[in-house]
């Protein structure tokens, strides 16, 4: 089980702020596909990758990372701070 | 070092009064962000941000900054939620042995606050119609080449 949690237009478009995923994904990568491939509102908000930020257990990391021994997936725009 | 993420405004004076006491601060520099409205039409802005990881992100920047020019103090407040047009989003204040250090450092801490620590803005318009997130700028990124 991992949490997934979506922020700013992310989180708007699929209309969740977090939800617990069962799956055997073995990289962030993997893990986007599974979820598109679920209903059109995901396939919409992971529709340009480019325009995605991801960070497991609070670390920003690339798209091709491992999910082993992960807790939680965030996926966001870039960051506006500041 | 200090880091706060709060949704509270913050005293500007009394967040300085004890700041950079240790006898070999030559130099403090003090930035504050506040909500600007460019267009005329803006109401305010809904911050959002991701708990925990903030303080994470922010505190790695601030041990980076305070590492790199010697700091002798630093803190780094961003609030999150409604804040609207004049309104102070954040601040940064460091400390340092001379004013090169203390200003180089606040620069820092901005530019990575901006694309690395992670909060959102979105618009919302006085008449309630417009409500559209602030775009992340490649100038924002290119910023951080210079470091």
């Amino acid at each position: 089980m991992i949490d997934v949690v979506y922020f700013a237009w992310v989180r708007e478009r699929i209309g969740l702020p977090s939800e617990q995923i069962e799956t055997t994904a073995e990289t962030v990568m993997d893990l986007v596909t599974e979820l598109k491939a679920r209903e059109e509102r995901y396939d919409l908000a992971f529709a340009d990758l480019e325009s995605l930020r991801v960070a497991v257990d609070q670390e920003l990391v690339d798209f091709d990372a491992p999910l082993a021994g992960v807790r939680e997936v965030a996926f966001f725009p870039p960051m506006t701070g500041g | 070092m200090k880091i706060r993420v709060q949704s509270d405004d913050f005293d500007l004076a009394a967040e300085l009064a004890g700041f950079g006491q240790a006898a070999n601060t030559g130099a403090t520099v003090t930035f504050t962000g506040l909500v600007r409205d460019d267009t005329g039409v803006l109401d305010h802005l809904e911050i959002e941000h991701y708990p925990g990881m903030c303080e994470r992100a922010i505190s790695k920047i601030a041990e980076d900054a305070a590492e790199r020019w010697s700091l002798t103090d630093c803190l780094v407040i961003h609030r999150y939620g409604k804040l609207h047009v004049g309104e102070q989003i954040m601040m940064v204040a460091t400390a340092g042995r001379h004013r090169v250090e203390a200003f180089e450092a606040a620069e820092y801490l901005m530019d990575y606050l901006k694309s690395r620590a992670p909060f959102w803005k979105k618009e919302i318009s006085r008449d309630g119609t417009v409500a559209q997130w602030v775009s992340a700028k490649d100038s924002d990124e290119d910023a951080l080449t210079r470091w």
